[in-house]
């Protein structure tokens, strides 16, 4: 349930949904995410390909109806104030979604007009927002000859062109290279930095890590929710890297042990996740191996991200209890 | 509001104008359908293959064969010299019609109890049954006092074609069924086609309203639809001949009717399909009965009772009768309220369901 009484406008969150699930017949894509965004903050949905980071973005923009569960956008609930939502509303569809065979120019002119903007304001937007990702050259180019970085920069030019306060990006970067990546992200921080509030979900480690806050999701439900730092602080596991010339021999051998969740490789070294109540760590890791014959070095490092990914939607299969942050 | 209907139709025209094969589509169907209709689809029957035994081989029965031949409808190869030899040319294919003159026609002619010739017709082609029929109406020599002085029993005068031109019957209708044909594909794909590519998704997250939507998606093809008519009728009063003898304004008025009620099936049609390919062949179920079905081809009156319900239904049938109406007999719209208020209430009925079946949502 939603608090009675909103608060100030002020400490509002941008978005609060409790309980959210949606079923598509017998499958259930997103089961019963609670979510409070704060506002003017970049916050990540994480998770792997079908793992409901869509569905939920489309039921927070009114595109889908919840099965069940309440959310309120903006003050808005949805779906039901989907139409008043639209104007501060900015959307990012996952796969490119302007117009191929219309120019840079005219999709960005199509937009503005879409949002009602007033020709003064249109001009002064347009110009302003041609400017801010370096479309000037592109204006007269169709859209669909672009390059995967420009097409990404035509796309949030033409979400923010009316100036939302909100940005729901869906995968934005999943089709661009790494330096388009980082404009892309220097681009977003900005936008948050006028009070912006942006959700933008991904499968990139580094992305989620440039987030404020993030939410990680697994078959639809939001297994770990905190800062990136501090989900890597408190992350339910102990790790432990392993440096040996025999990863073959060593896996084997640490798999055998109970208190190992799971062990990832990176070229000539063993990322180890064990059970937070293993004591000794390393001390564990590195007797266990000489006993197998390994020659290896232990030491216990702090976690990354990718670790709290891993601990958080991987040790299903063991029936362990992944902590919600 | 109007800026967002605006901007709308003027992305369709954009995208349509540089769409090559859809505006080729726009020009090339009405202009391939009309020579295709008004060279090649002829229903004036003329020079059938036949082959005569005549076993009695009078003066009257030369003068039987004499009489068909000059009919113009059938034209006699060499003659046959028995009954089996005609059948087994009309078995091969090689003459559509045996006239076969029995040994006793000089007896069978004078009596009136029997039929004195036998007219054998390859029923497997639809239009040679019916001109054999026609043929059997031809008289007889000297049946009936001298015939070459017989005045005919009926006089018949085809109004409004006297020279019963095919062209002149199928060109008024085949505006409709061009028109059937384009619009209801062009929007079906259109508004299917941004679904398929996503820009649906980011369209349905703006402000824009469904009917702006909607109206800025239909209202560049009203225009192309009037355009289309135009193509047609200016080559059917070029190339065939064809009257305008209605207003013109009439004409149009009664064009952009029907063109509003196709596009609105267009966009139901829209609302059912998943992918352009289906678009497509649900539009294509819906032209077949509507040529079969609205007297463009087959009359109307001389339908089965339930084939002539189903064509009620169907706006083509309307059309077809207030543009003959219009263009043949130059009947004014006011005399064409039925058809005209039939197409209204089709056009009312199909934007409903579009409009509460088009939501701005994905599921």
């Amino acid at each position: 349930m939603l608090p009675a009484a909103a608060p100030r406008p002020a400490v509002e969150p941008a978005i609060v949904a409790r309980g959210l699930t949606r079923r598509f017949g017998r499958v259930t894509a997103v089961d019963g995410v609670d979510l409070d965004i704060p506002r003017a903050r970049i916050y990540g949905f994480l998770g792997p390909n079908g793992s409901g980071k869509s569905t939920t973005i489309r039921m927070l923009c009114g595109l889908l109806a919840p099965s069940s569960g309440a959310v309120h956008v903006l003050g808005h609930e949805m779906p039901r104030d989907a139409e008043r939502l639209r104007p501060r509303l900015g959307y990012m569809t996952q796969k490119f979604s302007l117009w191929d065979d219309l120019t840079v120019a005219e999709n960005l002119d199509f937009m503005s007009r879409v949002f009602d903007l007033p020709a003064e304001r249109r001009r002064q937007r347009l110009q302003a927002v041609t400017g801010e990702y370096r479309l000037d050259r592109l204006l007269s180019q169709r859209a669909g000859t672009l390059s995967g970085g420009q097409r990404q920069r035509l796309a949030l030019a033409a979400a923010t062109l009316h100036q939302p306060e909100l940005l729901l990006l869906d995968e934005p970067t999943s089709a661009v290279d790494p330096q388009s990546r980082r404009d892309f992200w220097e681009s977003l921080f900005a936008l948050v930095a006028r009070g912006v509030t942006i959700l933008v979900s991904t499968h990139y480690m580094d992305e989620a890590e440039r987030c404020h806050e993030l939410a990680i999701l697994a078959d639809g439900r939001l297994v770990a929710q905190g800062a990136p730092k501090q989900l890597m602080s408190d992350i339910p596991a102990r790790v432990v890297e392993v440096e040996t010339d025999d990863t073959v021999t060593a896996r084997a051998a640490l798999l055998q042990d109970e208190a190992v969740l799971s062990v990832a490789q990176l070229g000539t070294r063993l990322h180890v996740l064990l059970r937070p109540d293993a004591a000794d760590p390393a001390g564990r890791c590195y007797a266990r191996l000489r006993d197998a014959g390994v020659e290896a070095q232990a030491t216990a490092v702090g976690a990354s991200l990718e670790d709290v990914f891993v601990a958080a939607t991987g040790f299903k299969r063991t029936s362990h209890v992944a902590v919600a942050g | 509001m109007l800026q967002r209907l605006f901007a709308i139709m003027n992305k369709e025209v954009r995208q349509l104008a540089r769409d090559r094969l859809t505006f080729g589509m726009i020009v090339g169907i009405p202009l391939m359908q009309i020579l295709l209709f008004g060279y090649a689809i002829n229903f004036d029957v003329r020079d059938i293959r036949a082959a005569v035994v005549d076993e009695a081989n009078t003066s009257h029965s030369r003068a039987l064969v004499a009489d068909l031949q000059a009919s113009g409808v059938v034209r006699f190869g060499a003659p046959s010299t028995s009954v089996p030899e005609l059948r087994h040319r009309l078995d091969a294919g090689e003459i559509s019609v045996g006239v076969v003159i029995p040994r006793d026609f000089e007896r069978r002619r004078l009596g009136s109890d029997r039929a004195a010739v036998q007219l054998l017709v390859d029923g497997s082609e639809p239009m040679i049954d019916s001109v054999a029929r026609g043929l059997a109406q031809v008289p007889l020599p000297g049946r009936d006092a001298d015939y070459r002085s017989r005045v005919p029993v009926f006089e018949v005068l085809t109004e409004y074609n006297p020279e019963r031109r095919t062209a002149v019957q199928v060109v008024p209708a085949l505006v409709g069924v061009i028109l059937n044909m384009t619009m209801v594909i062009f929007t079906s794909v259109a508004i299917v086609r941004e679904r398929e590519r996503g820009n649906l998704e980011l369209l349905i997250t703006t402000p824009i309203r469904s009917w702006e939507l909607m109206a800025g998606k239909l209202m560049p093809y009203v225009l192309i639809g009037l355009v289309q008519t135009t193509i047609v009728l200016a080559v059917g009063s070029w190339a065939f001949d064809v009257p305008m003898n209605g207003s013109l304004l009439d004409l149009y008025l009664a064009a952009a009717l029907f063109i509003a009620a196709t596009l609105t099936l267009g966009l139901v049609i829209s609302t059912l399909v998943k992918s352009q390919m289906q678009a497509f062949q649900l539009s294509f179920l819906t032209l077949l009965p509507s040529i079969l079905l609205s007297g463009f081809v087959f009359p109307f009156d001389g339908m089965p009772k339930p084939a002539q319900w189903i064509a009620q239904v169907l706006p083509l049938t309307h059309f077809v009768e207030m543009i003959r109406g219009i263009l043949l007999r130059g009947a004014p719209l006011t005399d064409l309220g039925v058809p005209a208020a039939k197409l209204a209430v089709f056009l009312a009925v199909t934007l409903a369901i579009a409009t509460s079946r088009f939501r701005k949502r994905l599921d």
